[in-house]
């Protein structure tokens, strides 16, 4: 089908905005933070001269505000931050998913809590995956452990964002923001020109003219509770057939394993290099990577065998992905943590180590 | 594991970047998997800088290492810092130039290039850095010489830059046999 293309070596920042510019996003808003600002950087350079809007924000909450704007008239609006500025969206992103407008959201996430430090972090998982805005909503967050990864999940987070009706979130870290891989760019999908939009968005607010009947309102406020309980539920089950739809995990060697070892993003592939470590020193390990943090791929726990000791979580944080482990594990399989914070990053040998005196100790 | 793994470490100013990036580029121009992770924080020109590159025939797994085949210390904090991350037959190439501590390992190879004094005598005080990589990519052989001369053409000296190709490949070749 399609020609082999060419790689090119990219910053990872770099390339997230030009896979989010392919996947079809023509609105950037935004306001720089390291370990991201590469990427405002990078749109308010490209995304003029190729049809698209960048803005620089007055601040992240402005950012979002603009994206729910921009996005409830039909936009396709990618917008990226990094721990605390993620934070000051929280609000708009629980309108949004009321209001079921599609957004991109990028974390570049580094260390917290509070303002915290520049160095990459994974401590923004329950900001992710159970929301820091208010209300029931749910947010499907997707985790890239490469370059390569992150460049196809934004290019197809801009479609299941239009489709779902909904933000959809990547979850990357500083490593991965500031870390250069070859890659292979997708083919640019066409922006939607604004007389498409109605077309393809027909709940979108695009002017009705003197047209009454036709009036698409987009909003979160529903004042009688029985409207906006049938709202909710409404969402659910949207939510529900995410969960049975939008799950992602890699597995290895899991079935056989003596431990297995659950990490997601860049934490994974310095897990993948420990899982060697241990096979020298004897001990069999697998390896689980959720690739979506929500919906938690609980299927791939499933597979653990009957001869597994022990499933660890390594996370860069003080445990917060564990919660979702356990949750998948249940009470067969004892579940322990292998952690750094507020911007230490584990090499595998000390991931190795800890692993296997945890084994030890379990066995 | 079939992956080699460079560390380059000095001072902002010192192509430290720059080095690190052409290696990577190279190593895709070859087909190789390459992944590279710079140092970052608040940092400037005189303040620290360093990186990472690893090159494998599989696809990388870790982009942090906890040990090197060959770090590039530009100046005396990063080999004092970083001496111990080189792996046993490991090399370490010492810039001379402005380190004039001896390093204190013993089982690994220790090179000691004098790139200020190289790159003035090659009529080039700007490349000093290229003769660090030349010393470099020879004791490793991590990529060829084709694909660094090809990242200087189409990546690292384009434009106006282009004229300092030939004076930056002296300075890379004067560790070739």
């Amino acid at each position: 089908m399609s020609n082999p293309v060419e790689k090119v070596l990219m910053k990872g920042n770099e390339a997230f905005a030009e896979a989010a510019i392919r996947g079809g996003a023509n609105f950037y808003f935004g306001y720089p933070i390291t370990p991201q600002s590469e990427i405002p950087e990078f749109m308010s350079r490209e995304l003029p001269k190729r049809g698209g809007v960048f803005l620089q924000a007055e601040s992240e909450l402005g950012a979002i505000n603009m994206a729910y704007g921009a996005g409830a008239a039909g936009g396709a609006v990618f917008i990226s931050s990094s721990s605390p500025g993620i934070a000051l969206m929280q609000e708009g992103m629980s309108f949004l998913c009321s209001a079921e407008v599609p957004l991109v959201a990028l974390n570049v996430s580094r260390g917290g809590p509070g303002i915290g430090g520049i160095q990459p972090g994974q401590a923004d998982y329950f900001q992710a995956t159970r929301g820091g805005g208010n209300g029931d909503y749910r947010i499907p967050v997707f985790a890239p452990a490469s370059i390569q990864e992150a460049v196809d999940m934004l290019y197809e987070a801009v479609d299941l964002a239009k489709t779902w009706q909904n933000p959809v979130m990547v979850f990357a870290d500083g490593i991965m923001g500031q870390m250069m891989e070859p890659v292979a760019l997708p083919q640019q999908r066409p922006f939607t020109d604004s007389k498409d939009i109605r077309a393809e968005k027909p709940w979108a607010v695009t002017g009705y003219g003197n047209d009454d009947a036709n009036k698409n309102v987009v909003k979160s406020l529903r004042m009688q509770p029985d409207d906006l309980e049938r709202h909710v539920e409404y969402l659910f089950e949207k939510y529900r057939r995410a969960e049975k739809e939008l799950c992602r995990a890699e597995t290895h060697d899991v079935e056989e394993a003596d431990l297995v070892l659950v990490a997601f993003g860049t934490v994974a592939r310095i897990t993948r290099e420990a899982v060697e470590i241990l096979a020298w020193r004897g001990i069999k390990a697998g390896l689980i990577r959720p690739i979506s943090l929500w919906p938690f791929p609980h299927g791939a726990f499933d597979k653990i065998g009957a001869r597994t000791r022990v499933v660890i979580s390594a996370e860069l944080s003080m445990g917060q992905m564990i919660e979702d482990v356990r949750l998948a594990v249940g009470k067969r399989i004892p579940v322990e943590l292998i952690h750094r914070t507020g911007g230490m990053i584990p090499t595998s040998l000390e991931i190795a180590d800890r692993a296997e005196k945890i084994y030890g100790e379990v066995k | 594991m079939s992956a080699a793994k460079l560390f380059f470490a000095g001072s902002g100013g010192q192509g430290i970047i720059l080095m690190g990036q052409m290696v990577t580029y190279a190593a895709m121009f070859e087909g190789k998997n390459t992944t590279y992770y710079p140092s970052y924080g608040p940092e400037m020109r005189g303040g620290t800088a360093n990186c990472t590159v690893i090159v494998s025939d599989r696809e990388v797994a870790s982009p942090i290492i906890y040990e090197t085949d060959c770090l590039i210390a530009m100046n005396l904090p990063s080999l004092l810092k970083f001496e111990s991350m080189v792996k046993p037959g490991g090399v370490l190439l010492v810039n001379t130039s402005i380190i004039d501590a001896k390093p204190a390992r013993t089982d690994i190879r220790v090179l000691e290039v004098p790139t200020t004094e190289l790159s003035r005598e090659l009529g080039n005080p700007r490349g000093a850095n290229m003769i660090m990589l030349g010393a470099a990519i020879r004791a490793t052989g991590v990529v060829n010489q084709a694909a660094i001369e090809r990242v200087m053409r189409e990546k690292a000296f384009t434009g106006k830059k282009a004229e300092t190709i030939p004076a930056n490949i002296k300075c890379f070749e004067y560790f070739k046999v």
